[in-house]
């Protein structure tokens, strides 16, 4: 069953005279536990649709159909269906989280909201507690404040109090690009484990191809705004049809793997 | 001759003395290529800031800094700023913060050749405009009229590196100068930055966490972790014979193109593990009171 469906999506930002496309007629389908890359290089309209992906923008023209229902951020309904499944991790751990609140604070947020319904766990310590043994911190940082932590346990406090709804729609924004070259590997590690065991549907966008060689089995490539090339990762990466899939392969160094 | 000489360099901050350079020495030749590697945390940005005399008043400085003979360690402000951006010169992170927002960038290029050598109006446009224009900013006299927040990511490093050349500096360090950039603005501005070095002859301390960026482009490779350089060799060694592990570990982890999808990434922590935990410990996580001591002067006198 498709997740999401994207018919031809364009968004705006801007007056009419002087306006950006940031997105351009983008069709896409992602069905049930597919893992998604989306790559492209900054301005390439790729944060643009994993906002309206995870309802905090709407597009322009086009339609973005969730669960087989079109998504209108207006109506409180749909948007607490999306809300409650879909839950989404910020590029940067050090601006995502809030500097004033502890830890369990944090990634008890979400359970507190009054849009997130259904399968919430009704225990919210309990479910702090299980996060953040999942995403491999010890029990007692929920008593800490962000700054506490270094940056790569930044991203799994993110990654906690993203998964701590029991979502079913990871949407994972450049996830690891302000990480370090070593830390790197521990993040994706856990992304990976724990899209697994948890059977969720995962949206990453990255400028980063290895990352998405690695971790998704479906990648598109936004250029400009323009979905130019889609499909399963090992057939876009081995035979890019696209001349700037080619151009982002040979700078990634990934052109000959 | 080394432009540079770093000899037993400790620097610890503040209060509490936490250590996060320990005894490191460093030299490097002139016109060559150094490369530095090291997570965060391990004290390269220290390294070059304790270089560039830019360390906060609370850091504790013991050991030798020379560059071309004179101790830089021991250098008062005035001296060193003699010396800072004109042999000595730096490209930073994130051209966003290093380039004044309120200041066109052609002004902001222009100040560094004034400050340092008498020059009437013309001559410093005309350098400048040659000197973007070296760097492939397209249009210079456009550019240098623009503010930095009408430029892109890459333009802005650009100036950086223009700025970085301006007064044909002995040595330059780069301290992660496209970890900000994306993978193909990135080529184009190591490309740039690649082949004005060569031209200028300007030696260079590269610093990155990131080995495949600092294979493209030094000869030589030094690795630091937790404030010790535990590795130095040519990039050609260090890349295919490793000798510390920790050295091993940051390879694998670099090589994520050589994982088949889907497997479990190698970590550092399958390679090495530091003996003593409490020590590493104190060493590679610099938690808040690190950070606040880059902040304001206000938190130091409060204490």
């Amino acid at each position: 069953m498709s997740v999401y469906t994207i018919d031809h999506v364009s968004r705006r930002f801007g007056s009419r005279r002087r306006s950006t496309q940031a997105l351009n007629d983008v069709t896409l389908s992602v069905k049930e536990h597919e893992r998604w890359g989306i790559v492209g290089e900054s301005g390439s309209g790729k944060t643009t649709l994993l906002k309206i992906l995870a309802g905090l923008d709407s597009p322009s023209e086009g339609k973005v159909l969730f669960m087989g229902k079109c998504l209108d951020i207006r109506d409180r309904a749909t948007l607490g269906d999306l809300r409650s499944s879909v839950q989404m991790v910020f590029q940067d751990p050090r601006s995502s989280l809030d500097p004033r609140m502890r830890v369990g604070d944090i990634i008890s947020e979400p359970l507190r909201s009054p849009l997130v319904k259904g399968k919430v766990p009704a225990d919210a310590d309990a479910r702090v507690a299980e996060v953040l043994d999942a995403v491999g911190l010890p029990a007692d940082s929920q008593r800490l404040f962000a700054h506490e932590f270094s940056g790569g346990q930044r991203q799994r406090i993110a990654l906690a109090r993203a998964l701590a709804p029991n979502p079913s729609i990871l949407l994972a924004d450049e996830p690891v690009s302000a990480l370090d070259v070593s830390v790197r590997a521990h993040v994706l590690n856990l992304i990976d484990d724990l899209v697994d065991s948890m059977g969720l549907t995962l949206i990453m966008v990255t400028h980063d191809l290895a990352v998405v060689r690695h971790t998704c089995d479906h990648v598109g490539v936004l250029y400009q705004g323009t979905l130019v090339e889609a499909g399963p990762t090992a057939e876009v990466l081995n035979n890019p049809r696209e001349e700037y899939t080619r151009t982002l392969l040979a700078s990634t160094r990934l052109g000959h793997a | 001759m080394s432009v540079l000489d770093v000899k037993d360099l400790s620097v610890d901050f503040g209060h509490h003395r936490n250590l996060v350079l320990d005894k490191v020495s460093l030299a490097v030749d002139d016109g060559q290529r150094l490369g530095l590697v090291g997570a965060s945390g391990s004290g390269k940005t220290v390294l070059a800031s304790a270089i560039m005399g830019l360390l906060p008043d609370n850091a504790h400085i013991s050991g030798e800094i020379l560059f071309r003979g004179t101790n830089l360690a021991s250098l008062g402000d005035r001296e060193f700023s003699k010396i800072r951006g004109r042999k000595l010169s730096m490209v930073f992170q994130e051209p966003m913060t290093a380039l004044d927002p309120t200041m066109k960038v052609g002004l902001q290029a222009a100040e560094l050749i004034s400050l340092h050598r008498d020059s009437n109006p013309m001559a410093t446009r005309d350098r400048v405009e040659q000197v973007f224009d070296r760097v492939g900013l397209s249009d210079a006299g456009k550019v240098t009229n623009a503010y930095p927040h009408e430029l892109s990511g890459g333009q802005r490093q650009r100036v950086i590196i223009a700025m970085a050349l301006m007064n044909r500096p002995a040595l330059v360090i780069c301290d992660e100068p496209t970890t900000a950039l994306d993978a193909t603005v990135q080529t184009q501005v190591l490309d740039v930055l690649d082949s004005e070095l060569a031209a200028s002859g300007a030696a260079c301390l590269f610093i990155s966490h990131d080995l495949n960026l600092v294979a493209r482009m030094c000869n030589e490779v030094a690795v630091i972790h937790a404030g010790r350089i535990v590795e130095r060799g040519t990039t050609e060694d260090v890349l295919n014979s490793p000798r510390h592990p920790y050295t091993r570990g940051l390879l694998a982890t670099a090589r994520i193109d050589q994982v088949e999808p889907g497997e479990r990434l190698p970590v550092i922590e399958d390679f090495y593990t530091p003996d003593d935990r409490d020590n590493a410990g104190r060493h590679t996580e610099l938690p808040r009171r690190w950070v606040s001591q880059y902040g304001p002067r206000q938190w130091r006198r409060s204490r």
